[in-house]
């Protein structure tokens, strides 16, 4: 006999087998992953996915027995009142109604696979339709912000970190452990003795003794110190390179009837990437929806991509509605604010001087990047109102960037394009 | 020795390699000692449960080729496990020699003891001496076989690439149970080092023999009769009717590149090689359970396991013979361990201590006081439908409330054909057997002609038994794979076994 430690072993012999299947299901998986786009939250991107997948890519077909038709028979257990010649109904129905008929151990009977995607296969086939270059992934830029951190106690400190709590629970021992007489037991002495000296006549031997003890307590008094150097304890603090933690992003839309269900998806789509992006970022990352017509209001998600409202389109009002909500929630201090706006290039003429003002004095200087989506259906020539107005704005400040998108597959270049600008600035 | 069996040889979970060693001794002592089983040598090899996934996803193989189809059910494996909807198996055993069992590094020493009597003495004895197994497999050469296997499956992927290996892996594998020489004497035994030189000849010549000239040449066409005269002339050399559609296909599909022809021969071979697994469930479970019941209770009586691992034996050892009833929530077919380990738990007792009813039903064993020695015979010489034909007592019937019920779609209700009385046991008996019989389960496909010359068509016959047709999508489907590896078009005519009438046709040809 043998034993053999396999624990060592590589780990994941399957692998190879896993991206086999992966690969051959990854028509039947992206079909899938947009099914549970549509479903999900820009939020939630980046969770793994339990995928249904209609096996048609994974099928393994054999020739098998039909479940119905024919006779058959089965031997079953635990019987109970049956005797030989009872009839049982067949369930309605069913056809074969004994379970015997079952599908092979395999299981190639079934319809669905259910399987559990892991992360990072998710965003691959995420990525993959946004033809992400699979460098890039870790070269976005790192806000890096060194903070302190609080890391423990060192017996030695400027006065200011002092831990007072830690010191003195330290002196408080060293004066049990030291039997450094107490305050209110000197005070009881000195009672003691005023009382013996005020009697008549005074027990001086008494006095003496306890006269003596107290020379003997102040003594020890002064040689212990209440607090000696050797409590002393400071706080001690390391600077932490970490990013700071915590980001709001800010998606604006356009929601007049002009946008339509597409144009809205392909909005949805850079969204979720900058999702994904900063929360790969930031410990905390809080999401604001803004959408206008010709007035703007702050409205969750579903509202957000699925309502649509009629009216005139005033891009200013969601600028105005942003500066507010900075305003009274995230301080520019405190968040990296980052700002994304999609729009169909549609504004009222006369609006567009008051945008640009809005972004360059109050916007820009409050937020760490801000991007303008265009969406359009097809790439025609021509500039936009919205466009022609922001393109100055593009020159003179270097967090601020457009670009157009017209399909799906154009995202993630965008994206990929607007940030690494944003790297080199 | 004396002194040793005195003393538990554990106390408590924790396990070590030691300690693992001094038990697998004291197990083999009663084993191999005192119930006389004959083993391979033991390989026990401890992994974890990722590296038990891992090894479930291959057919439970040491190594295997890469095929998209293990890491679907790898896939799904994984989320059973990780939802807590499935356990992993204790210890997975394969038939190779030495004998390797793997047990899982979280199993509890008591376990670790169990599963050893179950795989490294049940299963062990009856992969050795049944023989089915003795015929069929090749224990010394199948680990051997196997990397062969995933070698050859890699060197033609990194030649022709995944897509095309994937292919035709793919219908092969839907050929699977249709890769199996039933009735064929004894197989000419494979050897890993011939089987590679034979490919390499086969490679070596078809460089030879490559002349640009021959296709040059045009066909001469040749007279109606003549035709017919060689298709007859083809069939007899073909010699069909042929059930093992792999290998007819492997040997005479007009199209298949050499490599091609290897794979099928590949899955083929696995094929064989499982197929007598599939035959003795009941048996191979029933051993083992059977073993490792008589060992631990045996240890227990000379002192070297506790009580406490007895309970947690029982436990477990109750968890693995619980057989529900057929309208009970968790019924899900007749469990093997249950059903095996029953019957062979009954014949140790006809032998030892028979009833009346026993030395009628088994005259030639009951009362000979050698349970081991009868079940010894029975494990080397019976698969499972045989085995119950002849071993399955009326006292485990009447446990089991065994009852034959008929269905067939042609009437409203089913109905009871026999009950677990004195009427009844022949019928259910036979019934019960039938339905362990591999041969009558899987549908009869056979190659029933094939015409080389002409139109290159195959015809396939299934001989429907009891008006059981094919599932019809499936069949359309793993026809499609066999068109693939025919390369021209296929026909499967479904025709009453009994009496050849014609009930159902399929026809496809291979996508381009």
């Amino acid at each position: 006999m043998n034993i053999v430690d396999r624990r060592l072993n590589p780990k994941s012999k399957s692998l190879g087998n896993r991206q086999r299947f992966v690969r051959r299901a990854k028509a039947d998986i992206r079909d899938a992953v947009k099914d549970a786009l549509k479903k999900r939250k820009v939020t939630e991107v980046e969770g793994s996915e339990k995928i249904t997948i209609r096996s048609k890519s994974v099928r393994e077909p054999s020739f098998n027995h039909g479940r119905d038709g024919g006779v058959r028979d089965y031997v079953l257990p635990g019987n109970q009142d049956y005797k030989a010649g009872d009839l049982i109904p067949k369930p309605q129905g069913g056809g074969g109604g004994g379970r015997g008929g079952k599908a092979s151990a395999d299981g190639s009977g079934e319809d669905d696979f259910v399987f559990t995607l892991s992360k990072d296969e998710f965003l691959e086939v995420f990525f993959e339709d946004l033809k992400l270059p699979n460098l890039v992934k870790n070269r976005l830029k790192d806000l890096k912000n060194p903070l302190p951190q609080r890391a423990g106690f060192t017996s030695d400190g400027p006065p200011a970190k002092l831990a007072r709590i830690r010191t003195l629970r330290r002196s408080l021992a060293r004066r049990i452990a030291l039997k450094r007489p107490k305050t209110e037991d000197m005070a009881r002495l000195e009672e003691e003795i005023a009382r013996h000296e005020a009697e008549t006549p005074p027990n001086e031997v008494l006095i003496a003794e306890l006269k003596a003890r107290l020379a003997r307590m102040t003594r020890m008094r002064q040689t212990i110190a209440y607090v000696d150097p050797i409590d002393l304890q400071y706080n001690r603090f390391d600077k932490v390179a970490r990013p700071t933690t915590q980001a709001v992003m800010f998606c604006m839309m356009d929601a007049s009837a002009s946008m339509t269900e597409n144009l809205k998806e392909l909005a949805k789509r850079f969204f979720m990437l900058l999702h994904v992006f900063l929360s790969r970022h930031y410990k905390e990352v809080h999401v604001v929806f803004i959408r206008h017509t010709s007035t703007a209001a702050e409205v969750d998600e579903e509202t957000f991509f699925r309502g649509v409202e009629t009216g005139g389109t005033v891009i200013s009002t969601a600028l105005e509605e942003m500066d507010r909500i900075v305003k009274e929630r995230y301080s520019p201090a405190d968040w990296n604010i980052y700002a994304a706006q999609a729009s169909d290039g549609d504004n009222i003429p006369d609006d567009m001087g008051h945008c640009i003002e809005l972004v360059e004095n109050a916007l820009l200087p409050a937020s760490q990047y801000f991007a303008y989506i265009e969406v359009s259906e097809h790439s025609g020539p021509g500039e936009t109102i919205v466009w022609h107005g922001y393109s100055e704005l593009a020159q003179r400040h270097k967090h601020f960037a457009m670009r157009r998108v017209t399909n799906p597959g154009e995202i993630f270049p965008v994206f990929h394009e607007l940030f690494s600008s944003s790297a080199s600035a | 020795m004396v002194a040793l069996a005195n003393k538990p040889l554990f106390d408590g979970p924790e396990w070590n390699f030691e300690l693992i060693g001094r038990t697998y001794d004291a197990i083999e002592e009663i084993g191999v000692g005192e119930m006389g089983l004959s083993l391979y040598k033991n390989q026990i090899e401890v992994i974890t449960a990722e590296q038990m996934l891992d090894a479930y996803s291959s057919i439970g193989m040491p190594q295997m080729y890469r095929h998209w189809s293990f890491g679907k059910r790898f896939a799904r494996d994984e989320m059973m496990y990780k939802k807590g909807a499935r356990s992993l198996a204790f210890e997975i055993v394969i038939n190779s020699d030495p004998c390797i069992n793997y047990i899982m590094e979280e199993n509890s020493m008591t376990m670790q003891c169990l599963v050893m009597a179950h795989a490294a003495m049940g299963h062990n004895h009856f992969f050795k001496n049944n023989y089915l197994f003795k015929q069929w497999t090749q224990a010394d050469a199948i680990l051997e076989y196997l990397a062969f296997a995933k070698r050859f499956v890699a060197e033609c992927e990194e030649k022709v690439g995944l897509g095309p290996v994937e292919a035709v892996l793919d219908a092969a594998h839907a050929l699977m149970n249709q890769g199996v020489s039933r009735t064929a004497g004894a197989r000419r035994r494979f050897d890993p080092r011939k089987e590679r030189e034979r490919e390499q000849a086969r490679r070596d010549y078809e460089i030879e023999i490559y002349n640009e000239l021959w296709r040059t040449l045009p066909n001469a066409p040749k007279k109606e009769e003549e035709r017919t005269d060689e298709n007859r002339a083809e069939q007899r050399a073909l010699l069909l009717p042929e059930e093992n559609i792999l290998y007819f296909l492997e040997k005479n599909a007009p199209k298949l590149d050499g490599w091609k022809r290897e794979l099928i021969r590949i899955v083929r071979v696995l094929s064989q090689y499982f197929y007598p697994q599939r035959q003795t469930k009941v048996m191979n479970e029933g051993c083992a359970t059977f073993c490792h019941y008589e060992i631990m209770n045996r240890m227990y009586e000379k002192g070297q396991v506790t009580e406490g691992s007895m309970l947690e034996f029982a436990h477990m050892h109750a968890a693995v013979v619980y057989q529900p009833g057929f309208n009970e929530k968790h019924y899900s077919g007749l469990n093997p361990y249950a059903l095996g380990y029953a019957m062979m738990r009954d014949i140790k007792r006809i032998c030892l201590e028979p009833s009346d009813e026993d030395m009628r039903w088994f005259p030639d064993f009951a009362g000979n006081q050698d349970p081991m020695g009868t079940l010894r015979e029975a494990w080397a010489n019976y698969r499972d439908e045989s085995f119950i034909l002849q071993f399955l007592s009326p006292k485990v019937m009447r446990d089991f409330r065994l009852f034959h019920l008929k269905n067939d779609a042609d009437n409203p209700a089913m109905r009871v054909e026999a009950i677990h009385d004195e009427q009844g046991y022949r019928k259910v008996r036979r019934m019960l057997a039938r339905q362990y019989d591999v041969s009558t389960q899987d549908p009869d496909i056979q190659v029933t002609d094939a015409d080389l010359a002409g139109s290159r068509r195959l015809v396939l016959t299934h001989f429907v038994r009891d008006g059981i047709l094919l599932d019809k999508e499936e069949c359309d489907r793993t026809l499609m794979h066999v068109a693939r590896l025919w390369g021209y078009r296929v026909r499967l005519v479904e025709q009453d076994a009994a009496t050849g009438r014609k009930i159902r046709e399929h026809e496809t040809l291979p996508l381009p």
